[in-house]
């Protein structure tokens, strides 16, 4: 360490904004990049449009009379296409173009590219017949995609739809972020208000405001063009004023330190919490109903968090516990139940149930937590169907009634006051609320305690962690207990609200929903979790019940499977990160079993070196 | 063993007596002696697949040994688990550091000092990292993963040292570090050996090793091969020949 070294030259970090060199000649594309966002574009029409998203949601109209969520789906590529093109990377010490014709140019080019997968699609539709394997190719699409016109027509049109919708993508990159910002709040604004539509008309009618909304939806679903266009002006004009604001709170809320951050924090929890109470009031059923399942998906969230993002171990089977919740609490609450029907209280038969998973956990945990990576995995995703098989046996049909389920249970009765059932959804939402609020008080506390510090560690590097004195496999099987026991809150909630169990309520879809709520809402975060089972279970639907946009639960898993792409490439952290986390989870536990494989064959022994004779 | 250093205790600290492991079939320690005293900086030499890793999983228990005995302050711990030997003193600072590397330098110290419960005691040993390193103290709240080596292994050394230990075991210190790091850690090491920590380090680099410590043993293909004084291991011409490179006549 005498060496000393020059200071350093050059600039490192933030440097300082250089001026825009000005915009490059229309031709001078990058055309290899342009060609190949087309021809990705195209390929995703085409897959769009065999889909057979574009005719099923075309009855779901966005903005009438003008565009439907159908429509939506096919032009969104080109658009996007078109937008992408143009994006310039940001080099240190390299000239950075304005934005002009250039952009717009390429961006109708690359769009006209996207649009073209359209009319190839109907050329080929018009001369080929490939309908055997190919459910969706059919006449009716041919006509769909030529407005009832000809083949060339249909191929004219879309070349230049693509093209055209490409340039308005071009255009958003020649604003200045300023109107950029105000374009993007309107057309947000817009599609959050067709999305949200039967949201918001539930609450209206709750509110008696039906005149509003009346005014802004159209009788049939969608919202009229008349208040679109005010929609968007208003949250234009808005998003002018508030240029900023939002983000320069968050910040502010941000840079805050110590006691000061955590009252902010209290203030927000507070404030969303007394939200989440008043709010279901003037809601209607459906309302209620979407956010008790919302609810329900955020504690099995909650509980998986645990499991997956804090201690790490990958488990594809925690609808297991889900079902041992639902079933334990069927049998013990149901007087229908097939062998004992001790017809517990509810809540009496919360904390044997609590206790029963409790121990199924350890009973799982045991032989799992002895795996790594992608065995652990496995392992896990057996039990959850060996669970869900075992409550579908007939062995067990004496116990559990088999593919008959267990019906006819009663809602959950809360010390004789109120009972709560499905009939009532106001009252499931806040039961499943208050379960929500200890599952996150939990796990947030835990996040902080000892024990939290011990899953991290294990997650880590569980060989170190073993060697700082931390029991791992003690650890290890606590992560699987706590995590089963916040699923069984919800599984005990779901067979009351129901008031029937089936084993297959209980597929391997609901493990991978679960955890596809954990990794898009961001592994390791609270506020992540709920968030994402807000989006996914929320807008596009559970496993079995329907979000707000209905007309998707056919696409929900392709969806689902698109989001989760766009997110690892994008935002690998996910929707709303952890502070301390950015994941590469697996990568790590490889790392973990190489190294051990490692050792093992360093210290084999075997090594042919002679011994010097002492 | 060698007991005629001056100044030691009479029971050594961490002790092996003759023994044997296994990994499945494979014998990886044959009859393998080893003494620890208080307050000596003692260091296991040896190459590739000699069994010095498995020397240290052994200490740390988290090997058990198929024969033989792991004596720890005249307590035989064989069938203890790494815990409780950690709660009694024995620290290992793992080969190339292996911080948690997502968690901050906080969460990585707190973690060092995870079985203690004396929360006056971990807070003057927080301050007295802070002293030894103050850097450290600098990054509390980085990433681990984001720092450099030579901070890394400050950290590595601070969360071995928060476990309070009274034998610091160290795995291959020299390990992937760039030479006048490595050289800097020695220091660091022959440092908290004089603050009066003991210290049982496992090596290849030979050289660097014996010119710190007190006293040595080579390991090879599982056997203890070599035992005797650090100026008697340099001076030893097989020793001289395949460990550092210079083959004598």
């Amino acid at each position: 360490m005498t060496a000393t070294l020059p200071p350093e030259t050059g600039a490192v970090g933030g440097p300082a904004e250089t001026p825009l060199a000005p915009s490059r000649p229309v031709m001078a594309q990058d055309w290899r990049r342009l060609v190949r966002m087309g021809a990705v574009g195209a390929v995703a029409q085409i897959f769009i449009a065999l889909s057979n998203m574009p005719v099923r949601l075309d009855e779901r109209v966005v903005v009438k009379p003008v565009l439907s969520l159908g429509y939506l789906t096919l032009l969104i590529v080109p658009f996007a296409a078109g937008y992408r093109v143009g994006h310039q990377i940001k080099r240190e010490g390299m000239p950075q173009y304005a934005a002009g014709a250039h952009e717009i140019a390429g961006g109708a080019a690359c769009g006209a590219l996207a649009g073209g997968g359209l009319s190839l699609l109907a050329v080929l539709l018009a001369n080929f017949d490939l309908r055997e394997p190919l459910v969706n190719w059919s006449p009716m699409l041919a006509e769909l995609l030529a407005f009832g016109d000809a083949t060339w027509f249909a191929v004219v049109v879309w070349l230049l739809i693509g093209a055209a919708i490409g340039a308005v993508g071009g255009i958003l990159r020649t604003l200045g972020p300023r109107s950029r910002r105000a374009v993007v709040t309107m057309a947000l604004a817009v599609a959050g208000a067709a999305v949200l539509e039967p949201l918001v008309v539930d609450l209206a009618e709750g509110m008696r405001l039906e005149a509003l909304t009346d005014r802004l939806y159209a009788r049939r679903g969608g919202v009229n063009w008349t208040s679109a266009l005010g929609l968007a002006a208003a949250s234009g004009v808005l998003a002018v004023l508030g240029r900023g604001r939002i983000r320069q709170a968050r910040n502010h809320i941000a840079s805050l330190e110590g006691a000061r951050r955590s009252r902010a924090n209290f203030g927000l929890i507070l404030l969303t919490g007394a939200a989440l109470i008043i709010l279901p009031l003037f809601a209607g059923k459906l309302t209620n109903e979407l956010l008790a399942n919302v609810g329900l998906f955020v504690l099995l969230a909650l509980g998986l968090n645990v499991v997956v993002g804090l201690a790490g171990i990958l488990d594809l089977g925690y609808v297991a516990f889900f079902a041992v919740g639902s079933y334990s609490a069927a049998v013990l609450t149901a007087a229908t139940s097939p062998r004992i029907n001790p017809e517990m209280p509810w809540l009496v038969a919360l904390i044997v149930v609590v206790i029963i998973t409790g121990l199924v956990g350890l009973f799982i945990g045991a032989p799992v937590i002895r795996m790594r990576g992608d065995y652990l995995a496995i392992v896990t995703l057996g039990f959850g169907e060996i669970i869900r098989l075992i409550f579908l046996s007939d062995w067990l049909s004496g116990w559990f009634g088999g593919s008959q389920g267990i019906t006819k249970i009663p809602g959950a009765g809360i010390f004789g006051l109120t009972s709560v059932a499905g009939t009532d959804p106001r009252r499931v939402f806040y039961l499943v609320l208050a379960f929500c609020a200890i599952a996150i008080y939990v796990s947030w506390r835990l996040e902080r305690s000892r024990l939290g510090r011990a899953w991290m560690a294990v997650r880590e590097d569980e060989t170190v962690a073993e060697a700082m004195g931390i029991n791992t496999v003690n650890v290890k099987l606590l992560a699987f207990v706590v995590g089963a026991i916040l699923g069984s809150f919800s599984g005990a909630i779901f067979s009351a609200k129901v008031g029937s169990v089936f084993p297959n309520s209980f597929l391997i879809l609901v493990s991978i929903v679960i955890l596809v709520v954990v990794i898009f809402g961001g592994m390791g975060s609270i506020v992540g979790v709920i968030a994402g089972s807000a989006v996914l279970i929320g807008v596009l639907g559970g496993p079995k019940q329907p979000g707000l946009l209905a007309e998707f639960s056919e696409f929900k898993l392709l969806i689902y499977g698109a989001l989760l792409i766009w997110m690892m490439l994008a935002r690998p952290e996910g929707l709303i990160p952890s502070v301390r986390r950015s994941r590469e989870l697996h990568q790590e536990e490889m790392a973990q079993d190489a190294w051990l494989r490692g050792q093992v064959e360093d210290d084999d022994g075997s090594g042919a070196q002679a011994a010097p004779t002492p | 063993m060698s007991t005629d250093q001056d100044g030691v205790a009479a029971t050594p600290l961490l002790e092996m007596r003759t023994v044997n492991a296994h990994y499945g079939a494979v014998h990886a320690l044959r009859d393998v002696d080893l003494s620890i005293y208080a307050g000596e900086l003692v260091c296991l030499l040896g190459g590739n697949a000699s069994g010095k890793s498995t020397t240290l999983k052994t200490l740390l228990g988290m090997l058990k040994p198929t024969s033989g005995e792991v004596v720890l302050d005249g307590e035989v711990v064989n069938d203890k688990p790494t815990s409780y030997r950690v709660a009694r003193g024995v620290t290992m600072v793992p080969e190339n550091r292996r911080l948690f590397k997502r968690l901050s330098v906080r969460e990585n110290l707190d973690l060092g000092a995870y079985l203690r419960s004396d929360t006056d005691g971990i807070a003057a040993d927080l301050e007295r990292i802070f002293e030894l390193f103050p850097r450290v103290k600098e990054r509390l709240n980085q990433k681990a993963g984001t720092l450099s080596g030579g901070e890394q292994q400050m950290v590595a050394m601070g969360r071995a040292l928060m476990a309070k230990p009274r034998v610091l075991l160290m795995d291959e210190p020299s390990m992937g570090l760039a030479p006048a790091l490595v050289q800097q850690n020695f220091e660091l090491i022959q440092q908290i050996h004089e603050a009066g920590l003991t210290v049982f380090m496992v090596e290849q680099n030979a050289n660097m090793a014996l010119s710190i410590a007190d006293r040595g043993w080579v390991l090879q293909t599982g056997r203890v091969v070599l035992d005797d004084t650090a100026e008697n291991l340099l001076a030893h011409p097989d020793l001289r020949a395949s460990y550092l490179g210079q083959a004598d006549t």
